[in-house]
């Protein structure tokens, strides 16, 4: 099967600086591939660069077309939601609003089972739905935006570091549904990570990015086992 | 007594203009976070192009319509041509360009109507058939429809899910793009209808104050005073404010200061605001993490 997501000596930028210098990468279609890497590495230009919103150079293929150079928003409407790094909630309105604009694109009459059926996998978000989206928690924000993102009925997920400013109990609630939706949902995911621990534990293929390049591939339970790579690059 | 209630009424009928008018400003205010200056040439130009269509025959109603779809053309047009180009560059540019569109409409509408004043006509002659002897027709009929506009707008903005990506991509245009909004097209669309807005508003002011190419400097004056004080970043609370300062002028024109002192007001309020709180009675302090 040819992968849903292919990047091809993709480098990435601010201004005159390139922070990715060339990187490969292949995400299974259903897959669950985290990218992993210490601070600086490039795993949020990485994401930013997928989506159009940085500046770009080499391939990016998307089921099975060229995507590189196009528009954010064009991207998205392929079917690729991207939970982005800050996690992108419109603060000033509404939670069910936000939720409305997850389906934005969306013309069909899916729309309130599916928002009804997020507030199964989020029940925490039902009692604040018409509560302002900048007065919840960092947890429910970070299930606000997961919601958000299903909403689109994306065929691609990208998540930029669930795990960012949460505690661990609730890093590891978000990470498990991320693994349930990635397997009822069939929605294939791509994760960027500093908490290698608990994302080798959900994904089943991973990649090493350090200071813009790929270090390593491989199945995440094959790091989980090799000692050395851990301590080397994941450092615990 | 009776005078207190038409002064009132026809403060409420004013009020209605400038609350149209802090609308716009409202809304390019928070795509921009500028306030537009040329809003009131904008909607200059507009009433002029409704005294063409006027004077050439149309009816009144087909012409009024007619402008504000020629309006919002405009006022997309100048969005894709002029303002997007600005999008990531100093805010002294986006200043700039406005105070160009102010210099550029005012000629414009004086090289091509000249700059003698004219009169305007009214759909609403003589007097109503209530409240006859309190307001005039004209009031009445104005305060009506841009009342009935405001609602609609209020409408659009909670109502459609049209309105709601607007609003959300004057918040948030990153995350609006990543949900999938052509931002761009959003933009575009909220000049659109600020310009409208501005367009019926002129075309309700003119009967009253004569059409020329200055004729919204005082309005504009009063609908910036208006926005100030409900919040500039509030379109609820500009509207408020609108409505507040049109009852305001209107009072303190006939009991107070006199017809020649009620523009002082405006900047009066202008300055309180300002001084005692910047950000409006219903509008949010914005704070910048430097």
């Amino acid at each position: 099967m040819p992968p849903l997501l292919e990047t091809k000596d993709l480098r990435a930028g601010y201004g005159d600086l390139w922070v990715l210098h060339g990187v490969d990468l292949a995400v299974r279609p259903g897959g669950f591939t985290t990218l992993l890497g210490a601070n600086g590495a490039g795993k949020t230009t990485m994401l930013r660069a997928i989506c159009g919103m940085v500046r770009t150079s080499g391939e990016i293929v998307f089921a099975g077309e060229r995507i590189d150079g196009r528009a954010t928003e064009e991207i998205v409407r392929r079917g690729m939601a991207h939970v982005p790094d800050g996690r992108g909630t419109f603060l000033e309105l509404t939670v069910e609003e936000n939720l409305r604009l997850g389906a934005y694109t969306r013309r069909d009459r899916g729309v309130r089972p599916d928002i009804a059926r997020m507030l199964e996998y989020f029940p925490k978000l039902q009692p604040r739905l018409r509560q302002q989206a900048g007065t919840l928690s960092g947890g429910e924000q970070q299930m606000l935006a997961l919601a958000r993102a299903l909403l689109l009925r994306p065929v691609l997920l990208l998540l930029d570091e669930p795990s960012f400013g949460l505690a661990p109990l609730i890093t590891r609630e978000i990470f498990q549904i991320i693994g349930s939706i990635n397997k009822r949902e069939n929605v294939t995911v791509l994760v960027v990570e500093q908490n290698a621990n608990l994302a080798l534990s959900i994904a089943d293929h991973a990649y090493l990015l350090e200071t813009g390049r790929i270090v390593m591939e491989a199945p995440a339970a094959e790091i989980r086992r090799n000692e050395a790579i851990r301590r080397s690059y994941l450092g615990y | 007594m009776q005078g207190v209630a038409h002064q009132l009424l026809s403060g409420i009928a004013t009020g209605g203009i400038y609350a149209s008018m802090a609308l716009a400003l409202v809304m390019i205010y928070q795509t921009t976070h500028h306030v537009n200056f040329a809003q009131g040439e904008m909607a200059t130009f507009s009433a002029y192009i409704a005294y063409t269509l006027i004077s050439a025959g149309v009816p009144y109603w087909l012409a009024f319509i007619t402008t504000i779809l020629v309006s919002f053309f405009l006022g997309a047009v100048i969005e894709r041509l002029i303002m997007r180009p600005m999008a990531g560059k100093p805010a002294l540019a986006s200043v700039g360009a406005f105070i160009g569109l102010l210099l550029l409409f005012n000629s414009l509408s004086g090289w091509i109507w000249g700059y003698e004043i004219k009169a305007f006509p009214t759909p609403f002659d003589g007097s109503p058939p209530f409240l006859a002897g309190v307001v005039s027709g004209h009031e009445l009929g104005s305060f009506c429809i841009s009342f009935a506009m405001l609602l609609l707008v209020y409408l659009f903005f909670r109502r459609t899910t049209l309105g709601l990506a607007l609003r959300a991509a004057a918040h948030n245009p990153l995350s609006s793009r990543l949900v999938g909004i052509r931002v761009q097209r959003m933009f575009a669309l909220g000049w659109g209808l600020a310009a409208a807005l501005g367009a019926v508003a002129a075309m309700l002011i003119a009967p009253v104050v004569f059409l020329d190419p200055n004729m919204m400097g005082g309005v504009m004056l009063y609908a910036f005073a208006g926005a100030l004080l409900g919040g500039i970043n509030s379109p609820f609370g500009a509207v408020l404010g609108g409505y507040a300062v049109g009852i305001m002028e209107n009072l303190a024109g006939a009991y107070l200061v006199g017809t020649e002192l009620k523009l002082t007001l405006a900047l009066a309020i202008i300055i309180c605001v300002l001084i005692i709180k910047p950000s409006g009675l219903l509008g949010r302090a914005i704070t910048t993490r430097v």
